[in-house]
C-alpha cells in the first residue's frame, strides 16, 4: 500500500532531472531526450491523479500526450536533421541563429 | 509486495533519468531513458492503467526511443564536449531544478493527508472502459489527432528531404 504522494513524488524527482539535463546538457539530442523525460514525468502524474479521483480522464490525457509526444519526436528529429546537414554540428552553443 | 515493487521500479527510474544527466554520449542517454520508461510502465500497472502500461511500452520505450537511437546512429552523434555556456548552464540548471523539486516536494507532501493509498487491483481501467470514453465522448479529438500524426508524417518527410 503506498500513498499517492510518493508517486507525486517520484514524478517531481524525474521532472526536475528533465529540467536539469535540459539545461545543462548541449547535445541537441539529449536536450530532446530530457523534453521526452518531463513529459514522462507529467504523465506519471496524470495516472496517479487518475487512480487519487478513481477518473478514466487522467488517463484520457495521457493518451493524448502520447500521441502529440510521437508527433514531436518525428517533427523534431526531422528538424535535427536538417539542422545537421545545414550546420554539421549537434552543439546548441553553435546553432544560435535562425537562418539556415 | 506493492511497496517493493514500486521501490524498486522508482529507484530504476531516478537511476536511469540520473544515467541520462551525467552521461556524455548521446547513445548512453537514450539506453537509460528506455530503462525510465520501461520502469514506467510498471507504475503505471500498479496504478490500474493497464491500456497505458502497454502503449508505454509500445509507443515509448518502442517507437519513440528506435527513432532517437537511428537519428543518433545516424548522425553519427560522438560525445557532447563542454563548452562556455555548459558552465553557465551548470550554475544556473542545478540549483533552478533543486529549487523546483522543493517546491513541488513541499506541495506534495504538505497536502499528503488528502491523497489515498493505492491498493493494487482496487480500481483497474479496463481497455474497454478507456474506449468507451474514447471512442464515444471524446470521438473528435481522437480523430482530430489521427489528421495530427498524417500532417507530423508529411512534415517530417518534407523537412528531412534532401534538397536539390
Amino acid at each position: 500500500m503506498v500513498p499517492i504522494s510518493w508517486y507525486l513524488i517520484l514524478s517531481a524527482i524525474l521532472f526536475s532531472i528533465g529540467v536539469a539535463a535540459f539545461l545543462i546538457k548541449r547535445n541537441i539530442i539529449t536536450v530532446f531526450m530530457s523534453i521526452e523525460l518531463m513529459l514522462n514525468a507529467v504523465n506519471l502524474t496524470f495516472v496517479a491523479f487518475a487512480q487519487q479521483w478513481h477518473m478514466v480522464s487522467g488517463q484520457i490525457f495521457v493518451f493524448f500526450v502520447m500521441v502529440v509526444a510521437a508527433a514531436e519526436a518525428a517533427v523534431g528529429l526531422a528538424i535535427i536533421i536538417a539542422v545537421f546537414r545545414a550546420r554539421s554540428t549537434l552543439n546548441v552553443d553553435q546553432i544560435d541563429l535562425m537562418k539556415l | 509486495m506493492h511497496l517493493a515493487l514500486f521501490l524498486i521500479f522508482g529507484a530504476l527510474c531516478v537511476a536511469g533519468a540520473l544515467n541520462l544527466l551525467l552521461q556524455r554520449h548521446p547513445i548512453n542517454s537514450a539506453l537509460s531513458l528506455i530503462v525510465v520508461m520501461s520502469s514506467l510502465a510498471v507504475l503505471y500497472l500498479l496504478l490500474g492503467a493497464e491500456f497505458l502500461a502497454a502503449a508505454q511500452v509500445i509507443v515509448y520505450a518502442g517507437a519513440i526511443m528506435v527513432l532517437f537511437t537511428f537519428v543518433i546512429m545516424l548522425l553519427n552523434a560522438g560525445r557532447e564536449e563542454r563548452t562556455r555556456g555548459s558552465k553557465m548552464a551548470y550554475v544556473i540548471g542545478f540549483p533552478g531544478a533543486a529549487v523546483l523539486l522543493a517546491l513541488l516536494a513541499y506541495v506534495f507532501i504538505s497536502h499528503s493527508g488528502d491523497f489515498h493509498r493505492v491498493h493494487v487491483g482496487e480500481y483497474v481501467v479496463s481497455t474497454a472502459a478507456l474506449s468507451g470514453v474514447l471512442f464515444r465522448d471524446l470521438l473528435l479529438p481522437f480523430e482530430v489527432t489521427s489528421i495530427l500524426i498524417l500532417i507530423a508524417i508529411l512534415g517530417a518527410v518534407a523537412l528531412a528531404r534532401k534538397e536539390h
